[in-house]
Parts: structure tokens; sequence; C-alpha cells
């Protein structure tokens, strides 16, 4: 099977109802993509497809087969991404820092879709992040200061 | 160790060999010499105590690169940028030429590891500023010697070290070699800073280490490990806790594309303590495939003696135990015959769940054996505890295991006991040694957790006339962690009734704390904040009952209890652990406690007009030597939806080494204090969990999460001594946000979590 990966064609061999994410962490050993729940019910395996925000840990490998798959690893090779990479570490958002691929590849999405979110958007977009050490205040905070930096 | 030993080891690290393995020092930790009899109290009273030795936390590189050792697990309170941080500025050094690395499991080495407690920094900033102080001067003496100069006339200043009246200069690193010749001077010779001359230490300037990597995505987590040849490993464990594997059929799981081996892992039959629950192995290719192996296999469990453990019927039988006399915590005055003769009684009772830690890194560890040694890599608060039993349980000296701490995607009290480890290094033994990567799903997380206790919190009060309590009666039921360790005491340990429970500072004559018993029927554990949640939910919220029935404002009538500021041994108060720290070095402090509420209450502007539907709560508690209070604001909508649009929080924690991690650890605390209000809930039924992942097992996340948090720092000189950080904001959440509440709807939440008990309100009103 093959994939573009950050613009990389990778191939390998697995199962095609394997989940995107174990792909990337267990056989392309790209550990930035997290496992959090495997529902798709925390965000930590954030990842885009076709720009996308889509949660890798139910994605199957074989419906991405083709498509062009950004992971936090590249996440800075774009404008938007190195604005809200360089607010997070502004405003010291990281706490445990685990959850924070997941949160900045929803953020990255959502300011590509949207480039003056709106706290309602901004809620609408990152709600499907769960960050145990509460770093949310900041998080918006760093949204917006991304934002701004369009200006 | 003489002489010899420790210029040749100084040596080493000065030249940056420093922590090689198998190299053990025991040099410059001999402890101040205390009679046996002698309490101690502090980082003394921790296993392996502390270490300043720079020797074992500092390296310097020929090129001036300086590495300092953090040995305290990083797991989001921002140990491994501020405890090097503090050595750094002691030494002089620029922040811009110091790498971090992290330590191993070794107390010998580095003194205790136990990240929990909230007590990295109060244990280790003054051993960290030594550490600093004597390699500074030990650079500067070197200095001296080349320079032929009486050492007075020389200075480190910025990675240098200056002649003063010849203005030369010679950095670090081409002095490590020559300092590395040189004694590391005596304790009581240092030179410490005075607070003016902290470049760092206080400032709250220094960068995360690790952000760079968080953003990036490289930082390293335990999952992320990766060795060669490394095997899959995902377990089925015995639902109940206790239950064993009576039965199990693998042709199935084995069929599964990629599933290597299946294999059976004992367990320990309770108390079973930090060792695995047991159960059935599934090792594979890679996680997915284990994953998919455990699906199909069938298991016949024999539940064993907690099959029966049901939340809803425990619930009951906690309130049963809190109606009736308990074990006698505290008691002054007669607080039956002041009930007796009281004008009036309010009573209530209050109910706080089990909650799952849940951090955001699902529970992993990596093992391999290769000739008698083990090495394991995870993320861990409890290196060495994790080391001995890694070691105990496969039969090696404590010395033949390695264990490799990575960066903890969370911990909250979870990876404080090391069940995982074993697991990964028991399934390396039986796979040869090959490298094997246990991973948890977040069901396993979810259904085998050391949950926080559950209790019922009942209070009585009697009234004088005027409103104000002239008896006091608590009665705590709640299971011990002391159930995990040996047969179960059936009441809280000492340092859970010194969480809050005992502790009441009120000036109340008539007081009474009683514990009647309460059996474990799970493991229980350490949960953020730990039985202060319980015990500051109950207490904080019946003083805002209270008020409300002598129709007072809460805040005035709060810090009517508390009375005047005075000092109060704790053990007058029942509380004879204080967070192990002594209690004439860190008495209660009823006037630091006023002061947070004062300044919560008037930074959030307490008593100011509100629209209908909105509400201000507040509560105070003392917990890890730290003063907090809260005043959360509320707002309730006509469908009973509850959103929190602004926390004011007040702490006074001593002095505040980096306080920019501070104000994130408080903000943090409020998201989680305000998701275990809200939402979280484990709940038994026939002795299994009932929830299973972040669906039914919720927390907080953006849309409920408090909208502006506003962390009030109480400013404090570096005499006073420092206060615990990670865990204290937590507990006045939950009652602050209930008090809210009250003051918005006139509703009164008396059981966690307060879900949708507004909306159900609000639905059987119409």
């Amino acid at each position: 099977m093959k994939l573009e990966v950050n613009g990389e064609v990778r191939s390998f061999d697995v199962q095609p109802d394997t989940p995107l994410l174990w792909v990337l962490r267990d056989v392309l050993h790209m550990t930035g993509t997290k496992f959090g729940c495997g529902m798709a019910l925390c965000g930590a395996c954030t990842v885009h497809v076709d720009g996308q925000p889509v949660r890798s840990c139910i994605t199957q490998v074989s419906t991405v087969a083709g498509k062009k798959i950004t992971t936090i690893e590249a996440a800075g090779s774009d404008e938007i991404g190195k604005r809200v990479q360089a607010a997070w570490l502004e405003l010291g958002v990281p706490q445990c820092g685990y959850c924070q691929s997941g949160q900045i590849m929803s953020a990255v999405a959502l300011l590509k879709q949207n480039p003056r979110p709106q706290d309602a958007d901004i809620d609408q977009a990152m709600s499907g992040n769960i960050c145990r050490c509460g770093t949310y205040p900041r998080i918006r905070a760093a949204i917006k200061r991304a934002a701004e930096g369009s200006r | 160790m003489n002489e010899f030993e420790v210029i040749k080891v100084s040596r080493r690290a000065f030249l940056g060999l420093m922590g090689a393995a198998g190299l053990v020092l025991a040099v410059g930790c001999a402890r101040r010499p205390s009679a046996a009899a002698e309490p101690k109290y502090g980082a003394d009273s921790m296993p392996h105590g502390w270490v300043d030795n720079p020797l074992a936390f500092v390296a310097i590189a020929p090129d001036g690169t300086v590495t300092i050792v953090c040995h305290r697990g990083e797991m989001g309170q921002g140990v491994r940028t501020s405890l090097p941080m503090v050595l750094a500025d002691e030494l002089e050094a620029d922040w811009q030429r110091v790498r971090v690395r992290q330590a191993p499991g070794d107390e010998e080495r580095y003194g205790n590891q136990d990240t929990d407690g909230s007590r990295s920094m109060r244990h280790f900033f003054a051993p960290m500023r030594r550490c600093g102080a004597a390699a500074r001067g030990m650079l500067e003496q070197a200095a001296a010697a080349s320079w032929g100069v009486p050492i007075g006339e020389v200075e480190a200043i910025n990675h240098e070290v200056l002649h003063r009246p010849t203005r030369r200069r010679i950095g670090y690193g081409e002095l490590a070699e020559a300092a590395s010749h040189l004694p590391v001077p005596a304790r009581d010779t240092l030179r410490l800073k005075v607070p003016a001359q902290f470049r760092y230490i206080g400032k709250g300037e220094v960068k995360l280490v690790d952000g760079p990597d968080i953003v990036s995505g490289r930082a390293q987590y335990g999952i992320d490990a990766h060795l060669d040849g490394m095997l899959y490993a995902v377990i089925a464990r015995p639902p109940v806790y206790g239950g064993t594997v009576s039965a199990y059929d693998a042709s199935a799981a084995l069929k599964v594309p990629g599933v290597l081996r299946v294999l059976e892992i004992p367990g320990t039959p309770p108390p079973s303590e930090f060792q695995p629950l047991g159960g059935i192995a599934v090792i594979a290719q890679n996680t997915w495939a284990a994953i998919q192996g455990r699906q199909a296999l069938k298991i016949t469990w024999q539940d064993g003696p907690n099959r029966s453990y049901d939340s809803a019927a425990y619930k009951a039988a906690l309130e049963q135990a809190a109606r009736a006399p308990g074990e006698v915590v505290r008691d002054q005055g007669d607080v039956a015959a002041a009930m007796a003769r009281a004008a009036r009684r309010v009573e209530a009772e209050y109910y706080i769940p089990h909650m799952a830690q849940a951090p955001m890194e699902p529970l992993c560890a990596t093992a391999r054996i290769v000739d008698g040694r083990c090495e394991v890599w995870t993320a861990t608060q409890a290196p060495q505890v994790t080391r001995e039993r890694v070691a105990k349980r496969l039969g090696l000296p404590v010395g033949s295991v390695t264990v490799n701490v990575t960066l903890l995607g969370g911990g909250f009290g979870r990876r404080s006991k090391p069940d995982y480890v074993v697991e990964a290094a028991l399934l390396s033994q039986a796979m040869k040694g090959a490298p094997v990567k246990v991973t948890w799903t977040r069901d396993d997380d979810v259904q085998h957790s050391y949950y926080h206790t559950v209790s019922v919190e009942r209070l009585e009060a009697g009234l004088d006339a005027a409103g104000k309590p002239v008896a006091w009666l608590h009665r705590s039921a709640a299971p011990s962690i002391r159930s995990i360790f040996g047969a179960d005491p059936g009441h809280e340990a000492p340092f859970e009734r010194g969480m809050g429970l005992a502790n009441v500072p009120f000036v109340i004559p008539n007081l009474r704390v009683e514990n009647p018993e309460a059996r474990a029927y799970t493991r229980i554990g350490w949960y953020r904040s730990v039985s202060n949640i319980p015990h500051a939910f109950a207490i904080q919220s019946f003083v805002a009952e209270l008020a409300a029935a002598a129709g007072r404002d809460p805040k005035d009538y709060l810090l009517e209890l508390i009375g005047p500021p005075r000092l109060i041994d704790p053990r007058t108060l029942a509380d004879s652990w204080n967070y192990t720290e002594s209690p004439i070095v860190y008495p209660f402090d009823t006037g630091r406690l006023r002061r947070v509420i004062e300044t919560a209450a008037k930074e959030a502007a307490w008593g100011r007009k509100l629209p209908t539907g909105q509400g201000l709560g507040i509560a105070a508690h003392y917990s890890f030597v730290t003063y907090t209070a809260a005043v959360v604001q509320v707002s309730v909508s006509a469908k009973g939806e509850i959103a929190i649009p602004r926390i004011d929080i007040a702490v006074d924690c001593g002095p505040q080494v980096n306080p920019e991690r501070v104000r994130s650890q408080i903000e943090g605390a409020c998201v989680m204090g305000a998701g275990n209000a809200l939402l979280s809930e484990i709940s038994f039924k026939d002795g299994r969990v009932e929830q299973s992942n972040f669906h039914d097992y919720q927390v907080a996340r953006m849309n409920v999460a408090p909208r502006d948090i506003r962390v009030h720092l109480v400013a404090s000189d570096f005499d006073v001594p420092l206060g615990g950080v990670g865990e204290p904001g937590v507990p006045p959440i939950a009652p602050a946000l209930c008090n809210a509440i009250f003051a918005a709807t006139g509703k009164r939440i008396r059981r966690l979590p307060i879900r949708d008990q507004l909306a159900a309100e609000v639905s059987a009103a119409r």
C-alpha cells in the first residue's frame, strides 16, 4: 500500500482496515500523532486529509490511499501552521503537551477555513479535542493570537 | 568514599560523562545528623530524601554547554524547566546554553523522585540552589587558581568568571576540567544568591524547554518508545478487581493477522498494591493487531469477592454509615450538648463519586531484558518505585533494572502506580527478553484505574439565635488508599484525614469529626488533590448553606468562621501529617487563608449585580501547605444548562519560583475542578466499571470549561517556605461552583457530578 504523508510517498504492507493512526505510529514510526481513545472522542490523533481535519484512529488506511495526509510533523510547513506553533509557544499553552499535536492540527484546520474565528467557532472546532491538563483558555487565546498574525 | 574517588567522579562529571550506566556515587549526600527519635519532615521524610551534590546534577562540557539533570517527572507542571532553572540561576549560567537531561530512576543518586504531593519544587528548591552555588564556587576557585589571584577578587557572571581588578574573563567551558579536580565545597560554606540577584527565579520569563518539541510532534512520551524488534502487547484484564481467568480460548485471536502469541499473566490477589491485575496478553507485530487479537479472545472470568460491588448500593451503605457515630478523629467541647441547646440545626449530606485520572497519554511501558538486566522506557511519576517493583517481580537486584523516564502525557496520580510497567517486564521475560511494549487502550485505563475514593460527607451544625454555629459535626465515610497496600483498615489514613477533614480551622467551640467505617471494593488511588476534593466540597458547601440559613453573606460568614489571623499548630487540629511538613515551619496560618478569600472576593467584585440566572459562589481551602480561594461566576440557562463565564482564584503558595507555570497549573486545576464537578463519574455494577471511554466517562472540554480564568498570586518573599502548586487549585472549585449555582438558582447541589441535575429540575417544574 502507498500513502502520501507530508509530501512524501511511503510504501508498506498492512491490513487495509488498519487505522491510519497505527500505520503512522507503528509502521512509519511517526509518533507525533497521538493515540488517546481509539473512538474519535478525544482528538489527540487529528491529522489533515486533503486539508480536512480527520481523526486518524478511526480512519481505515485504505480509505485515504491517494489522498494527501499532513501530520503534526509537517504542521510548520505552511504560514498558518507556523503562526499557530509560534502562538502556542508565546502563550505557553502546553502543559504535559500530549494532546497538543491534535489541538494544533484542529486549530490549523479551523484557521484555514475561518481566518477570524469567534468564540463560538472556536468552541465548535475545538471541543472534540480533550486536554486533561486544562489548557483550554490558553488554546483559545493562542488561536486568536495566530489569527491576528494574519492581518 | 575517599577523596580520590570524589575527584575521579567529579572529573567525569565535568567532562560530561556523568550518568554513564553503572556509575554509582554517594558523595555529598550525607544528611545532617539527627537523633533517631527526632521526627523528619519535608524532603527528609521522603524515601532517599534529597541530594544536593552538583556532581549528580550538573555537567559542563568544554564548549561551555551546561547539562542539568531533572530527576522529577515532567507531566505538565513544568518541572523540567523550573528545577533546572533554579540550578542554572545559582550557577550564573546562561539559560541559552543549558540543556536538560532526564534522570533515570535512581534515588540513591538523586534523592526522592516520587513526582506527587505537589512537592517537587517545595523539596528541591533549596538542594538545587545549593548544587548551582557549589558548582559556581568550584568554577570561581578554578579561575582564581589559573590567574593566581585571591578568590575574593573573582566573580561568576553569566557563564564566565570575571577577575574584577583586571576585567579578565574565562568561560565556564574552559574552566570545566580544572574545576573538576576541585573538591565539592562543604554545604555550610556555600554563598547563595540573595533574591535580588536572581536571574530566572521568580521571573517567569524562561520558556518551556520542551515547548518546541511539543508543538512539532517531536516530544517523546512513553508511548513513543521504539526499539528494534519490538513486540506490541495489549492485555485483557479481569473486569472485577481480584478476579482471575478460569478458562480462555485463544484460537480465534491467533488467527488475526499479526498476532504472534497469547499468554496468561498471573495477577496478584487484593490487596494488589502496584502489581498487575493479571489477565490474558496478546502479543503482536503492531498495536492494532494486538487490539484486534484481544477482541477475538474468549475468556471466562472468575469474578471473586468484589463481584457484587454496586455504586448505587454502596452510596446507600455510606449514607447509613455516616448517619451513625464513627471513629473519632477530633473532638473539642461537647457537641451533643451544644447541639441540643442550639436554636436551630442544619444538616446535609454530600456525595462525591469515584473518578479516573484518565491522563491523555494512555498507560504504556516498554521493557527488554538482556544478559540479566532489564531496561524499561516509560512515563512514570515514580521511577524508583517502578524500578524496585520490576526488580522484585523479575527476581533481579534493583541495580540490574534501569528505568528510563520519558515525558509523561499527564499523570494526576495514576502514574504513581507502576502496575503497567511490571506488565511489560513480565511479558518481556515471557518472550525471552525481547522488547515488548504494553499499551493500555482508553477502555483499559477507564476500567482499571486506581480510582479516586467515593465518599459520603455528612455535616450537622447547631446555630445560635444569631445564626452563628455553636456545634459542628462532620462524618466522612470513604474507602482509603491504604486498602491497596494491606488489610483494609476501613478508615481514612492520617494523610487522608489531614486533607481538610480533621484540620478545619473554624472557631467553633464544640466541634467533632468522625470517620465511620468504609471498605474498598476496587483499587483506590491518588487523584490530583486526593481527599481534599470531597472534604472541601462538603465543608465549603455546608458553610454556604449555614450562611443561607443565617441570612448572611457567605463570604463574610466564612471569614467569621475562620476567625482572626493566627498561627495554628496543625497537631492541635488533630492533623499529625501536615503534608509531611514541619508543624513549626508550616503552621496553619488563618491570616493567609483570610487573605486569599479577601483577594478573590475583591478581584471578582464580590457582591456585584448579575443578570437573572447568574450567580457568584466562593470557597476556600488549605491544601499541600498552600492557601487558595475561588470565586466562580456561573450562568444557568432556562433549560438548566450551566456555563462558567469566569473564575477568580487567589493563591498563596509562598514564593513563586516560576510564576508563569504556577499560573498555568492553577488555570488547569480550575478546568479539572470544573470537570470533576460537572461531569466526571465512575460507577460500578456487578463489580464492573460501567464507563469505558470519553463518551461515558466525561471530562471537561473547551465548550464547558471556565471561559475566563483569572489567577491572583499573593506576592511573597523568598524567606517564606514554599507551598505546593500542582494540586491546591482543584479543591475550592467544585464547592465554589455549587455555591454559585445556589446563588443563581436557589438550588443546592449535594451530589456530584452536577451533570443534568438542574435540567432535570427545570423539566420537573414544567
